[in-house]
């Protein structure tokens, strides 16, 4: 099984040189945090920002400079900020390499669900069912099944959907599981280490093939 | 030259106020937030309100201010999640709330100040958000129609201004901001600085001064954090 930072290891090793990435709130953002050697990429926030840099040091925090998840962050030499429009010109216009989100659900299909659970107070989708449309490439991390055990990977999703068709590579705490293009099949690619693939059918509900 | 310099967020707003009206509010969260005109708009005791924000602040600051006070009626957001008494308000049938995607959102108030009724895009096909809404493909791929948003009045929160209304944002605190500006009927900015005609470079002016009625000098700006985020100087 993989840990949540391996979790995020793995998904860094999705990243290529000269990508425009924008990571989501929670588990994606540790990913910044393994962005292979050699390999450089460029941070999108869509709160109006190109480039963005490390957390500040304590005292150098600046209320005007944060991330989509409200937190304080940094500039480097080659940020640049923009309205919103702008920001989801470039999410929204395709312009943006590769989104690694949450979710709560994500169906065989690619569907994903990540934004409501009826009952529950809403707080809003904020730019997730932007990101899932228009970025080129749509990764999720999530883990493989729920508190309650149930499996995330489904045959079809059970909660409003953010996107439909949308997910292109599934990194849970037990595989990579991945499609070649929209429309086709999810594959497995990896199982973590000391899973089989018995467990891994085991836990999960949508089809994949081996 | 037409004066639109004021001596403060009363002063602005005098005249421009009617319960029931459609407010744009500029921010991210509680960054960039116009906190002197919301501050103003509490004291006016303007009632009935549709503000279109992004965020709905957080209880006892932004937008939590009006909600405190019972003055907004109905809010068009994208995300809300950061305040208690909205989400009471909101279960108890007291607050109307209209989600749309962030970026759905951004390019609607763009559309609206700009003249264009009506835009399509993929965001939200297949979901909730598309409910209602008129479907049509382009080139094999399916889009839903969305509206342009205009206000009756916005307010927005600039780094400087010029006296004829040039604005400069600083770094993130710019969001929401440029687009509200250009989709109020009126539009009201409030700034950290005022500066001579002229010393603004023109090519560097983010919002020119044509979207811009009234403006004036923040005072006590408190441009509250909501997530202090840091490293340690070892860890570098």
């Amino acid at each position: 099984m993989w840990t949540r930072d391996s979790q995020a290891a793995r998904a860094a090793q999705e990243l290529q040189d000269g990508f425009y990435v924008n990571l989501g709130i929670g588990m994606p953002t540790l990913v910044a945090n393994f962005i292979p050697e050699g390999v450089d990429v460029t941070l999108q926030s869509e709160n109006g920002m190109l480039g963005m840099g490390p957390f500040p040091f304590a005292g150098e925090e600046d209320p005007d400079l944060i991330n989509a998840g409200k937190q304080t962050i940094t500039e480097l030499d080659r940020t640049s900020y923009f309205s919103s429009a702008d920001s989801f010109a470039m999410i929204r216009g395709g312009h943006v390499d590769l989104s690694i989100l949450g979710a709560m659900e994500v169906a065989d299909n690619g569907d994903i669900a990540n934004w409501m659970i009826p009952g529950k107070m809403v707080k809003g989708m904020g730019g997730a069912m932007d990101l899932v449309a228009g970025v080129k490439k749509i990764i999720v991390l999530m883990e493989h099944n729920a508190k309650d055990g149930s499996a995330k990977f489904k045959r079809a999703c059970t909660l409003p959907l953010t996107g439909r068709q949308v997910v292109d590579m599934v990194i849970s705490d037990l595989a990579v599981l991945a499609r070649p293009a929209k429309g086709a099949p999810f594959k497995l690619i990896e199982l973590a280490p000391g899973v089989d693939l018995e467990t891994l059918k085991a836990r999960t509900e949508g089809h994949f093939e081996v | 030259m037409a004066n639109k310099l004021y001596p403060d967020a009363a002063a602005a707003l005098d005249g421009l106020l009617f319960d029931g009206m459609t407010i744009m509010s500029g921010g991210f969260g509680l960054c960039g937030i116009p906190e002197n005109l919301i501050t103003a708009l509490r004291a006016s005791g303007v009632k009935g309100l549709t503000c279109i924000s992004n965020n709905a602040g957080v209880d006892g600051f932004g937008l939590g201010l009006l909600l405190e006070t019972r003055q907004i009626a109905r809010m068009i957001s994208s995300y809300v999640g950061e305040n208690k008494e909205f989400e009471r308000q909101y279960l108890a049938g007291e607050l109307q709330l209209e989600f749309n995607p962030q970026g759905t959102l951004a390019e609607r108030i763009r559309a609206g100040g700009a003249g264009i009724p009506g835009f399509y895009t993929k965001t939200g096909v297949g979901t909730l958000v598309a409910d209602g809404k008129e479907h049509k493909d382009f080139n094999g791929e399916t889009y839903i129609l969305e509206t342009g948003l205009v206000a009756d009045l916005s307010i927005v929160k600039a780094w400087k201004a010029d006296p004829h209304g040039n604005l400069v944002f600083r770094k993130t605190a710019r969001n929401f901001n440029p687009m509200m500006a250009t989709a109020g009927k009126v539009t009201v900015a409030e700034v950290e600085e005022l500066v001579p005609a002229g010393s603004l470079d023109p090519d560097h002016i983010h919002t020119p001064g044509i979207f811009v009625q009234r403006l004036f000098v923040g005072t006590n700006y408190e441009k509250r954090i909501e997530q202090r985020t840091v490293r340690q100087k070892e860890q570098a």
